[in-house]
């Protein structure tokens, strides 16, 4: 693999072609998970508590299945007991997530299904499902989770990295430290401490869950499902029912937006029960309120942290206790919170400690860049205020302590080459960074971190008999990946663009891929590609020398042709005419290739936010905006823009309005986009774009992850922006009206 | 059951549908037009955009048997044999969809929009499209994307 | 070069391989606050062998819940990754992703 410079020359990657799939989706052709439909099929629906924790003491389904029409009910009962096996204990818990056993934990928890005819048919069944519950008190947030005598979820859990742990609510424990956290302290002129929180938000992605199962009497069956990995589904729905995987075939439907949230199962392991019980296809799709209620959000947090620095602008200490909320089960995001908190920084002397709170909320799934803008809103929010007290210059307190290569990171290893000074020296440079304020605005800076995960990947590369290539990937594309792909491969084989297809292939038609998440598809997925079409490249010039009969060495393959350089008689071939040879020089032409990707390279992102804030209402409108982040190298410039543009605007989302409000049972109040309201296209700004290229050497064109590191600075960007049009710190999103108007408020009391 | 004959993509279609079903269950159940998307069915999202008779609505939220004897227009209708409408055009150019499950009710919306106004500022297509939720673009190329088309149709170069 | 079949040095290597490992400190009663050490490795799996000999069950916790980073690199599958001589490796809690 060659080393990636920064005087690579492409002819493909960098530009801004039009996707493959572009035509069927703007056509309406393009089938998305509830756009299938097989002769027969019914349609399922879930049961879900309405209590927010209790104890399942009976379930009647007789009556539902007398109804005509009712083709089959499931229960827990129904689905294997996964609980005896260590191994699979988040296989467990996602199937007693999915169906509820003994207890439930959440309100909206699926209790019971059913496959009815038509949808009317399937209400009114789940209408006649008798659940007995023994109704117990909720655990409805950290506080009162941690409380002496608190109610337990589970009896038997017990805090994993802790010392002979009692029972309790807290699943985990997580510690990183350097140092010694008093000397740093010790060291410090300046010390900030402020604890901040942050409220249960949704994915919102727009296309709700949907697929489609049919099983057979053979017990193979084939499941349509819109997903951001069809492996994943294949391995935890045939876990969950205890299917072979090779009896599973897995096939991916486009996918309307996952952000995290469609990386785990809800409804595919219950059609395909509903399916092997009813002999019939079951199509199963939720309602909004039920993506709301029964699906992952990203729950609430609690974070404490302490920072020192010294009168030049040196930080010296952090200190970071993080509490998340898991939701129902174990597994919040606070692992990657910890990592995350101060891994901008060069720190010498530093502490983090980080608790897994189970509460009883919906089980908590991904969320793009997972854990780390709640953590990015407690340190950047801090770094401000330092920078304030310190009058240094917000960016250039940054730049001071920024990471960089060889610099040791919070959570352990050294960092490889990065552009986070990059990055923050773009925002310095920008002129939005200059641009002057109007009253009542105010502009704030924070920056960004996140992984970049590697995982396993497959792909292939075909050669057609007309010369144009089809490459087949097993990795959903949410967001335009399948145009970098074709990029990779047109780059790599020299050929048109236009020649080259793109198909996510099914789970029996491609080897395995780990979902599409981590922002890792054209970071290794398109490393897979790049291996293919090297392969192929290596089967055309063996093709080639054989129909010249020369040694293959003496053929070298550029411009999308084989030629002999230091021949004049032998005319260079191109693809179309080896391809069109190529039965009888040793059949197709495929490369093929698998991976374990090595070579991640970490993201950083630097962002500038404006705000203007009503004083009479305590409205936030956002009025600028401008998004930096290293890229690595953007292959298709337009769909990183677009990940940028579509991060910040959740980022927005998260920091201004969104958050999920439960009443004092438990119940959530506002399970639809009308309560719940992400930003639509009026509450925003066009988003300012710079890409910041500082290649990552483990990437034979230099990508990095990029999908994921923009969401995580608008939090603190935007509390920043806000806190310098008020001149008020706040501590607490979101910052809705009613809590702004309060902090300007009492501020005006105060002084 | 009820029996409607309306006109549909400019075909005359019949279908049968139920007192209380949506235009959208009939577009999508009963006439396979996938095309119109779901993601709220409360109106809120306007993934499900159509155009009945001239007029912009949430398919979820009119009866199936309002259609009778009525115009729908929806996504799969707007390019004509086999061409793109400028604004599909300009949508897969400028790169204004990522997962794309709004696009379908953003080129509805925005067709409507540029039938009536062919010069709409930065601001009116902000609002004009308020009714439809993008999670994956911030809205930016989107909005970029129908500017650019109005331009075009003002036959200036964008 | 010389080592035993399961990839653990062996007594005649010439270079010993000392890779500076970092633990979690969620792991420190498991091996008596030894979170930072000196192990002669030639891969992860070898290194995951010899510690889980010197501190017995942690091998099982380190392969099933851990990621491994070496000299700043985050693998996610790092069985058969070599080490060489001087290899930081850190031990880290896995992340997923959305
Ligand atoms: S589905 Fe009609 S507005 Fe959302
Ligand atoms: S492109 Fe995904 S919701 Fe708009």
């Amino acid at each position: 693999m060659s080393a990636a410079t920064g005087e690579q020359k492409f002819r493909w990657v960098g530009t801004r072609p039009v996707r493959p799939d572009g035509h069927d989706k703007v056509t309406g052709r393009a089938r998305y998970g509830a756009d299938f439909s097989l002769p027969g099929m019914l349609c399922g629906r879930v049961l879900r508590s309405p209590h927010a924790h209790a104890r399942i003491l009976k379930i009647d389904t007789a009556e539902a299945l007398a109804l005509e029409g009712v083709h089959a009910v499931l229960t827990g009962d129904d689905l294997p007991d996964l609980t005896s096996s260590e191994e699979s204990s988040s296989l467990s818990a996602a199937s007693r997530n999915i169906m509820a056993r003994d207890k439930v934990l959440y309100h909206g928890h699926a209790v019971a299904a059913v496959a009815a005819s038509t949808p009317e048919v399937a209400r009114e069944a789940l209408a006649l499902i008798r659940v007995e519950y023994e109704v117990l008190e909720s655990v409805l947030g950290i506080e009162e989770a941690l409380a002496d005598g608190a109610p337990l979820l589970d009896e038997e859990l017990r805090t994993k990295g802790e010392e002979d742990p009692k029972p309790s609510n807290v699943a985990a424990k997580v510690m990183f430290s350097n140092g010694d956290i008093e000397v740093g302290f010790a060291l410090a002129d300046e010390i900030v401490e402020r604890e901040f929180t942050t409220q249960a938000v949704h994915q919102g992605y727009i296309e709700p869950h949907a697929c489609l199962a049919q099983m057979g009497e053979d017990g193979k069956a084939t499941l349509w499902v819109s997903s951001q990995g069809q492996f994943a589904i294949r391995s935890m729905t045939a876990g969950i029912l205890g299917v072979e995987l090779s009896h599973l075939r897995v096939i991916p439907a486009e996918i309307g937006g996952g952000v995290g949230g469609k990386t785990t199962v809800y409804l595919e392991p219950l059609a395909v029960a509903l399916s092997r019980k009813s002999g019939r296809p079951v199509k199963m799709v939720m309602s909004r309120e039920e993506v709301f209620r029964g699906s992952g959000p990203a729950l609430g947090t609690r974070i404490k942290v302490k920072l020192g620095a010294t009168r030049e602008g040196r930080l010296v200490a952090a200190q970071a206790l993080l509490h998340y909320e898991a939701g129902g089960f174990p597994g919040s995001s606070v692992q990657a919170g910890a990592m995350t908190i101060f891994s901008s920084y060069a720190l010498e002397h530093l502490e983090i400690t980080g608790y897994d709170v189970v509460v009883n909320k919906p089980k908590g799934a991904a969320y793009r860049a997972p854990g780390a803008p709640m953590a990015a809103f407690a340190t950047e929010s801090l770094m401000d205020e330092l920078a304030t007290r310190l009058e240094i210059d917000p960016v250039d307190f940054r730049l001071r302590n920024a990471a960089k290569e060889g610099v040791q990171s919070a959570f352990g290893p050294r960092f490889r080459r990065i552009g986070l000074v990059e990055t923050l020296e773009a925002i310095q440079a920008h002129p939005h960074y200059r641009a002057p304020l109007k009253p009542n605005q105010g502009r704030g800076v924070a920056v960004g971190f996140w992984f970049n995960a590697g995982l396993q990947s497959s792909a292939s590369v075909n050669v057609n008999e007309d010369g144009t290539v089809s490459v087949v990937s097993g990795s959903p594309d949410i967001g335009g990946s399948r145009a970098s792909l074709a990029i990779m491969a047109a780059e790599e084989l020299g050929i048109e663009y236009e020649a080259v297809d793109v198909t996510v292939a099914d789970t029996a038609s491609v080897g395995f891929n780990d979902v599409t998440g981590g922002s890792r598809v054209t970071f290794a997925t398109g490393m897979a590609v790049i291996e293919s079409a090297r392969e192929v490249i290596q089967q055309l010039r063996e093709r080639a020398a054989s129909i010249w009969d020369v040694e293959v060495d003496q053929v070298v393959w550029q411009e999308g042709r084989a030629c002999v350089p230091d021949s004049k008689e032998i005319e260079s071939l191109d693809l179309k005419a080896i391809a069109d040879q190529a039965g009888e020089t040793g059949g197709p032409i495929t490369g093929r290739h698998s991976l374990s990707a090595r070579g991640v390279g970490m993201g950083f992102g630097a962002h500038i936010c404006d705000v203007q804030v009503d004083p009479e209402t305590g409205r936030v409108e956002v009025v600028r905006y401008t998004a930096v982040q290293d890229a690595g190298r953007a292959i298709h410039p337009s769909y990183v823009e677009g990940q940028m543009q579509g991060g910040v605007a959740q980022g927005i989302g998260w920091a201004l309005n969104e958050e999920y409000i439960y009443n004092a049972d438990g119940e959530l109040q506002n399970p639809g986009f009308l309560d719940y309201r992400i930003p639509v296209a009026s509450d925003l700004p066009m988003i300012d774009t710079v890409i910041v290229e500082v290649p990552n050497d483990g990437h034979p064109y230099g990508v990095r992850g990029v999908g994921e590191v923009p969401i995580v600075a608008p939090l603190p960007a935007v509390a920043n922006a806000v806190c310098a049009a008020t001149g008020v710190r706040f501590t607490d999103l979101p910052l809705s009206p009613p809590r702004v108007l309060k902090g300007i408020e009492d501020a005006e009391t105060v002084s | 059951m009820r029996h409607i004959r309306a006109t549909v993509d400019g075909e005359a279609t019949e279908f049968l549908c139920d007192e209380g079903s949506t235009l959208l269950d009939a577009l999508r159940d009963s006439l396979q037009k996938t095309g119109t998307k779901e993601g709220c069915g409360t109106g809120d999202c306007g993934a499900c955009s159509v155009i009945f008779d001239g007029r912009l609505v949430c398919a979820c939220l009119v009866l199936a048997a309002e259609a009778e004897g009525a115009t729908v227009e929806t996504v799969e209708g707007i390019s004509k044999e086999g061409v793109l409408h400028p604004l599909q055009r300009h949508f897969l150019e400028d790169a204004a969809l990522q997962c794309g499950i709004c696009t379908p009710g953003f080129l509805v919306a925005a067709k409507n929009l540029l039938e009536r106004n062919v010069d709409p500022s930065e601001e009116e297509v902000r609002f004009w499209l308020a009714g439809n939720l993008c999670r994956c673009t911030g809205y930016d190329k989107i909005i970029r994307a129908v500017l650019n088309t109005a331009a075009e149709l003002r036959g200036e170069s964008s | 070069m010389e080592s035993n079949w399961d990839g653990s040095a062996s007594p005649f290597q010439k270079e010993r391989k000392l890779a500076h490992v970092t633990l979690p400190r969620s792991l420190s009663e498991k091996v008596e606050g030894e979170l930072e050490l000196e192990v002669d490795a030639r891969n992860v799996r070898a290194l995951i062998r010899a510690l889980d000999l010197r501190f017995p069950g942690i091998g099982e916790i380190l392969s099933g819940q851990t990621a491994v980073a070496i000299d700043g690199e985050i693998l996610s599958e790092a069985g058969i990754e070599p080490l060489s001589a001087q290899s930081e490796v850190h031990f880290l809690p896995r992340v997923g992703g959305g």
